[in-house]
């Protein structure tokens, strides 16, 4: 396929993710909020925004809610909502022609609720619930995406930017949070904490998930055990990384192209780091430079599959 | 109870002026014309609260399915739905057959004039066209002299524009030889018409569009360079920004091809390749959408992007076709339109059976004075623009804007011809809850590969504001869809 129109469908798929993954910290995060004597709103807040990789123009100005809607609205700003879900539509629409048309008859819905004169009073009135129906259209999304594309190269490459930004981000969550999680002495069970550590699970749809799993028993190696080692829950870092070498197989057995060994060994080694080690193994070596390790991968591998489908030099095309 | 049939009929077109230009459902007398009268009688038979629901759900049809267009000249990239009109125009198989025989006739004989002018320019030499019409024509490309084309096709895509004059009879307005849009919309129109009006659609007999893309891929394929058997064929769109981009999309889609924009060609050696995720690949029919000017840097205007450099090159060396060919524009330059049938006449041996609108061109001096002292009963247009832009219709303009193209009349009069205003035809449209007359024209999209193929039908264009006589959507026009019945 058209190397623009990978680079395009990677990035509607990875703009989606971001919004969804802002929402669901966002909703998180002021539902956090309705009990008091934990943390201060302002030390949530910068927690949130470090969670969200730092973006540039959201520093505090002494209340959640303005501060809120900006991350939701505020379309001068790179990191809200309405920002990735514009871009993602931009995407989507400079390959209308490689999309189904369901898929762009609801990711257009969405971008119309997001943008409709009432969305912000509907925000106002009741947060959770509008952030839920956006965290719903973009469900709604990826479901017409499985169900009416063809699960060809496009399809991958739009899995591909999906992983990868998941693996990313959820990085970044547990990066941020490893100190509160880790860092701190076994103090008594107290219900604040508890409420904390359900909100980094619920940050990622993982709450049901580590419950089956290890029952409603919260603790902190299990947490960081369950959101980075297992193989099979959607938001763990495990899982996005097969995921990501799944899809890149994929795109190699379709192609006529040598596969590029740079990027199998770069995503093979994510996934090895993965696959072989204990949680226990990775506190012991510092789990926050282990994170910080996957997230430079990650970057890696971003760069590697520019470089080798999208931006490649013709020379190196004529001669392979 | 509901009203009877003829007290709904007399509602819906309680007000509908009838005078000398030919109204397409009405006799001047007022009674409904013989295929109109099946539709006049479902039409009075349907509750006015169903006319309008099928309205609203035709509506959103047309919002679902994203059939926008771009507006130049407010915000970049803004997208409008396109206006269309529920009440579907008719045209009868006797009717088709003539402008299918009139427009098969006008584009074989222009392809035979680019061919020439391209080669041994016979036609000038023998006077038949002024020369310095055709060498000061800004569409006229040099480097297109000598070329051979593949099958000698110049025009493989021509949206001619139709007007029915007061005698019922169409005349040609203007021919689009470079890059014509609107196909998307009569192909979208059908869609919406089929599900609005099910059962009228199904009694009248329609003779089917659909096949379109099917048959400009057959027509690209027809065109590709020898020894390719499967060849690549690619759509060039200018991109997101451009008015007509729904449909490059739209086309591509149901051709199954790539639609692809400059940034995703490279030339190397004289070939044209399109940048994959499986490496280079190699371009065999390139179907245009962006003009002569935008396409290669190297060989037409330097500072654009939307193209691809080398292009040129490729197509002068036979390794790729692209299509519409280069300098087609020089035959629907308006000036030379005046032309045309001359120059029917002069390669086919054939009277034109579609004829020509009056057209005065203003390089001649006593055509230039007549036209100068007149101009409040004119229309006068710019010969290089198209989409309604660059234009002045006499009667309806201001004293200051009649004065401002005088002058510019003088200052370059070959830039400009005149035409008389135009009484042309009307069709009933629903605006509102009524029927109203609006002017229309009609646009057939003719195909040209190994031979000449018209989908019966067309673009049949609305000028939706009272008494307004410009159609283009650009400025406020409208469509419907056009029913070529096989009676």
């Amino acid at each position: 396929m058209l190397s623009r129109v990978a680079d395009s469908l990677y990035w509607m798929s990875r703009y989606l993710e971001r919004a969804e993954n802002t929402v669901r910290q966002l909703d998180v995060t002021s539902s956090l909020m309705l009990d008091p004597g934990g943390a201060s709103a302002e030390i949530r807040w910068q927690r949130l925004v470090a969670s969200l990789g730092n973006p540039p123009g959201l520093n505090w100005q002494g209340d959640f809610d303005s501060m809120a809607h900006k991350l939701v609205f505020d379309d001068e700003n790179h990191a809200c909502v309405t920002s990735s879900i514009d871009l993602a539509r931009e995407n989507a629409r400079q390959v209308r022609e490689e999309i189904s048309s369901e898929q762009w008859q609801r990711l257009n819905r969405l971008y119309h609720q997001i943008h409709a004169p009432e969305a912000e009073t509907q925000f106002t009135a009741n947060p959770s619930d509008f952030l839920s129906s956006i965290i719903d259209g973009i469900h709604l999304f990826k479901g017409v995406t499985d169900t009416t594309m063809i699960h060809g190269q496009g399809w991958q490459f739009i899995r591909m930017g999906r992983y990868l930004e998941r693996c990313y981000s959820t990085a970044t969550l547990l990066e941020v949070f490893q100190p509160e999680l880790l860092g701190l002495p076994e103090r008594e069970h107290s219900g604040y904490q508890y409420l904390e550590q359900v909100g980094l699970l619920r940050c990622c749809t993982a709450f049901e998930a580590y419950c089956q799993v290890y029952t409603a028993d919260i603790a902190p190696e299990r947490i960081l055990e369950f959101l980075l080692l297992n193989s099979d829950f959607p938001h763990s870092i495990r899982y996005c990384v097969d995921s990501a070498l799944d899809a890149l197989e994929s795109i190699q057995r379709a192609s006529a192209r040598r596969p590029s060994d740079e990027l199998r060994s770069a995503i093979g080694r994510l996934h090895a780091m993965l696959g072989f080690t204990t949680v226990g193994e990775i506190i012991e070596g510092g789990s926050a430079s282990f994170l910080h390790r996957i997230r430079e991968q990650c970057m890696t591998i971003h760069e590697i599959l520019y470089r080798y489908y999208v931006q490649y030099s013709i020379q190196s095309a004529l001669t392979a | 109870m509901s009203a009877s049939p003829s007290l709904q009929f007399d509602a819906l077109f309680g007000d509908y002026p009838l005078d000398r230009a030919f109204d397409e459902m009405r006799e001047p007398g007022g009674e409904v014309r013989a295929p109109y009268r099946a539709m006049a009688e479902t039409l009075s038979r349907l509750p006015h609260e169903e006319l309008q629901r099928r309205k609203q759900s035709a509506d959103l049809s047309f919002l679902n399915q994203g059939i926008t267009f771009t507006v130049y000249g407010h915000d970049e990239g803004t997208e409008k739905i396109f206006p269309y009109d529920l009440l579907p125009r008719l045209i009868t198989s006797q009717e088709w057959s003539k402008i299918e025989r009139g427009l098969t006739q006008r584009v074989t004989a222009l392809n035979h004039f680019l061919q020439d002018i391209y080669s041994d320019a016979k036609i000038l030499n023998e006077q038949v066209v002024p020369r310095e019409l055709v060498y000061s024509c800004r569409h006229y490309r040099r480097q297109m002299r000598g070329l051979q084309v593949p099958r000698n096709v110049y025009i493989t895509v021509v949206g001619s524009d139709l007007l029915r004059m007061p005698d019922g009879e169409f005349v040609v307005l203007e021919d689009n030889l470079r890059v014509p849009s609107g196909v998307s919309y009569m192909l979208a129109n059908r869609r919406v018409m089929k599900r609005t009006f099910p059962h009228l659609f199904h009694s009248y007999g329609v003779r089917p569009i659909e096949q379109y893309p099917q048959l400009l891929l057959a027509t690209l394929r027809s065109l590709a360079p020898e020894g390719r058997p499967e060849p690549n064929i690619v759509l060039l769109t200018p991109g997101v920004f451009n008015s007509a981009y729904f449909e490059h999309t739209y086309l591509a889609r149901q051709m199954g091809i790539d639609l692809v924009e400059g940034r995703d060609l490279v030339t190397h050696d004289n070939f044209v390749y399109t940048r994959t995720t499986d490496g280079l690949k190699r371009v065999d029919v390139i179907y245009r959408r962006v003009d002569d000017d935008f396409s290669d840097p190297l060989v037409f205007r330097p500072d654009s992007i939307l193209g691809c450099a080398g292009l040129f090159n490729a197509y002068r060396a036979g390794n790729v076709t692209v299509t519409n060919a280069f300098g087609t524009g020089l035959a629907d330059d308006k000036a030379l339109y005046a032309y045309v049938p001359r120059i029917i006449r002069y390669y086919l041996n054939e009277d034109p059976i579609l004829p020509n609108v009056e057209t005065y061109l203003l390089t001649e001096e006593k055509e230039r004075r007549h036209v100068l002292a007149n101009l409040d009963k004119l229309v006068v247009k710019a010969v290089g623009e198209s989409g309604g832009y660059g234009m002045l219709i006499g009667p309806h303009a201001s004293a200051a804007k009649r004065e401002e193209f005088a002058q510019q009349i003088q200052a370059n009069p070959r830039n400009y011809i005149a035409q008389p205003t135009l009484s042309f035809s009307r069709a009933p449209c629903l605006i509102g809850d009524r029927l109203v007359p609006r002017h229309v024209d009609l646009r057939p999209y003719i195909l040209f590969g190994d031979k000449v193929n018209i989908v019966p039908g067309g673009l049949t264009r609305v000028a939706l504001d009272k008494g307004s006589l410009v159609v283009n959507s650009s400025q406020g026009g409208g469509s419907k869809d056009t029913w070529v019945l096989q009676q």
